[in-house]
């Protein structure tokens, strides 16, 4: 069993090698602006659906408040720069560091919540976090920050007349969170989450520290997913409290993960791809009615796909590897 | 801040409170019954407040009126999504809680994209009604008639239902059900009808909270969006918490 897992991880690292090679090239051959936003939104999702996944997947504690992270990480760049004239760079540290601590601080009380209390607790929190951004006028309150352009450089991380670093960006950023999530899943921790997920009493008596492994999953997810939240306040370079913290990113987070397959090393990755072209196509081509013909699309393919493959799209492939072994 | 003021605004929270309440309540029955959170439950009070709405335009029959016919068609709406959703959410074998998260979930997006679609996300009101805009006064204390009213329905469906649950054949099965739904089926109790009633129940006690909420809030297809829904869900852990339901090993 050891030696197939780590050759499956072996193989895992290969294919995404290939795969992050080939990403790259595809920028060289795809000129047109449209399909680069939407390769770069993309990617930020892979990034974003993988860290968590680090925590819901991995370690069974099913977030629906990640938007407060995400949002912590933009604000935190945007408030940086424009308030205090810090590079972006530090802001991302900054906000990937102020998320960790955050999300550990929060998870002190609600780890001790279990199943659909814990998600509640999640959804209320970010919700809380996004009124409180409302009506922080320091801040720019409802109306946001608006990032000023001074020069396309990768110093201040602005680029207004290609979208190519970006994407190069979003590219590493998603390799990071893929590298990160493969590390883990063969450390420590990732078997103690695991544990935590299948059976948290079980794990207890075994000797996991059940409360500390769920704060280092929390810590790890935030980090990352604050780190996505830097870039994106970069990439659209204006945010408000609704764009960044609205409840819509918490879900859009957690779908490509759900579609995909929770807890897997390429569910995340697998349902980015499928997902945002087909939001973004469905939103341009049909949403442009402002009827929300986009929403009953996109509402009826999440309950259609959560009840037909619960284990995630990731079930096919393997299942088909499994029967070509048989 | 004088007395008069505390009182004033403890009398709007109570009375806001108690319809809040009945929101609640229908969340509670479903989640005690067989631990689903229904995510799309702000959705269900979408529809009955645009059900109440269409009913005064096309009909003009007054909310109070059209409140039991509202709660009528959402009992069979709650029934309709177990039937089609939920029935086939809970028998999932790979992470189960996961996807009841997710179904209901999608559901609410896809009742709300239908509601944007066919009501238009115009903002709708019942412009005049019995109740409506009315106020009394006691003891220089103003309250709102309308949710005088939906406070005094609240309690209301709270004992109709207290007596349901505790006197009648149904809500001892369902009572049977939530302790084990197993054993229940031993005895010829179809698991699949008792949920189906027990959704009903849950849908048709917020069709009722969305039928006088009608009275005195605008309608649009976002009304419901989930900081209702959250906010019930909030008020479901009380309840919930208290009693055994969490502390019962998940159902196999």
């Amino acid at each position: 069993m050891d030696t197939s897992f780590a050759q499956r991880r072996r193989r895992d690292l290969i294919v995404a090698v290939c795969l992050a090679a080939i990403a790259a090239l595809v920028p060289l051959f795809v000129k047109d602006v449209y399909v680069q936003n939407i390769m770069v939104l993309t990617l930020m999702y892979a990034a974003l659906s993988q860290s968590w996944n680090i925590l819901s997947g991995y370690c069974g504690q099913i977030s629906l408040g990640h938007a407060l992270y995400f949002g912590l990480g933009a604000y935190t760049t945007a408030l940086l720069f424009t308030k205090f004239g810090v590079l972006p760079w530090f802001g991302m540290l900054g906000g990937g560091l102020i998320s960790a601590a955050i999300a550990m601080a929060l998870g002190y009380p609600c780890f001790r919540l279990r199943g659909h209390y814990f998600v509640i607790a999640t959804i209320v929190i970010a919700e809380i976090a996004l009124l409180l951004f409302q009506n922080w006028d320091w801040a720019g309150a409802a109306l946001g920050i608006d990032i000023p352009i001074r020069r396309d450089s990768w110093l201040t991380f602005q680029f207004t007349r290609s979208k190519l670093p970006y994407f190069y960006f979003a590219l590493v950023l998603a390799c990071v969170a893929w590298l990160v999530t493969w590390w883990l899943e063969d450390s420590k921790w990732g078997y103690w989450w695991r544990a935590v997920k299948d059976n948290p009493d079980a794990a207890e008596s075994l000797g996991v520290v059940v409360f500390n492994s769920k704060m280092g999953a929390a810590a790890v997810s935030a980090f990352l997913t604050a780190v996505g939240g830097s870039f994106y306040a970069q990439f659209v370079s204006y945010i408000d409290p609704e764009s960044v913290m609205g409840f819509q990113f918490s879900l859009l987070m957690a779908l490509p993960a759900v579609l995909g397959g929770i807890g897997t090393l390429w569910g995340p990755v697998l349902g980015a791809v499928i997902l945002i072209p087909l939001t973004e196509l469905t939103r341009s081509f049909i949403g442009g009615s402002g009827r929300g013909v986009d929403l009953i699309v996109y509402g009826a393919l999440i309950v259609l796909i959560s009840l037909a493959r619960p284990e995630g799209l990731v079930g096919l492939f393997s299942r088909r590897r499994k029967g070509a072994v048989r | 801040m004088t007395a008069e003021t505390i009182i004033q605004s403890l009398a709007s929270g109570l009375l806001m409170g108690l319809l809040y309440g009945l929101i609640a309540v229908g969340l509670a029955l479903i989640f005690g019954l067989m631990d689903v959170v229904n995510f799309a439950h702000g959705e269900f009070l979408m529809i009955a407040m645009y059900a109440t709405f269409f009913l005064f335009a096309f009909f003009a029959l007054d909310p109070l009126l059209s409140a039991p016919l509202v709660a009528a068609a959402l009992f069979l709406f709650g029934a309709v999504v177990y039937l089609l959703v939920v029935r086939f959410a809970v028998r999932a074998k790979a992470n189960a809680g996961m996807v009841q998260i997710f179904s209901t979930f999608g559901l609410a997006i896809v009742m709300r994209g239908f509601a944007q679609f066919f009501f238009t996300p115009d903002y709708r009101s019942v412009t005049h009604s019995w109740l409506g805009g009315k106020t009394v006064s006691i003891a220089g204390i103003f309250l709102p008639v309308p949710q005088l009213v939906g406070a005094l329905v609240s309690i209301a469906a709270f004992v109709a239902l207290y007596f349901f649950i505790n006197r009648t054949d149904f809500g001892r099965a369902l009572e049977a059900t939530r302790e084990d739904a197993g054993a229940v089926a031993l005895v010829g109790i179809d698991k699949n009808r008792v949920f189906a009633l027990g959704w009903g129940l849950g849908a048709a006690l917020v069709g009722l909270a969305g039928a006088i909420m009608a009275i005195f809030f605008y309608i649009y297809p976002d009304v419901g969006a989930w900081h209702w829904a959250a906010s019930a869900a909030c008020s479901v852990r009380l309840p919930a918490a208290s009693s055994s339901v969490w502390s019962k090993p998940p159902p196999h």
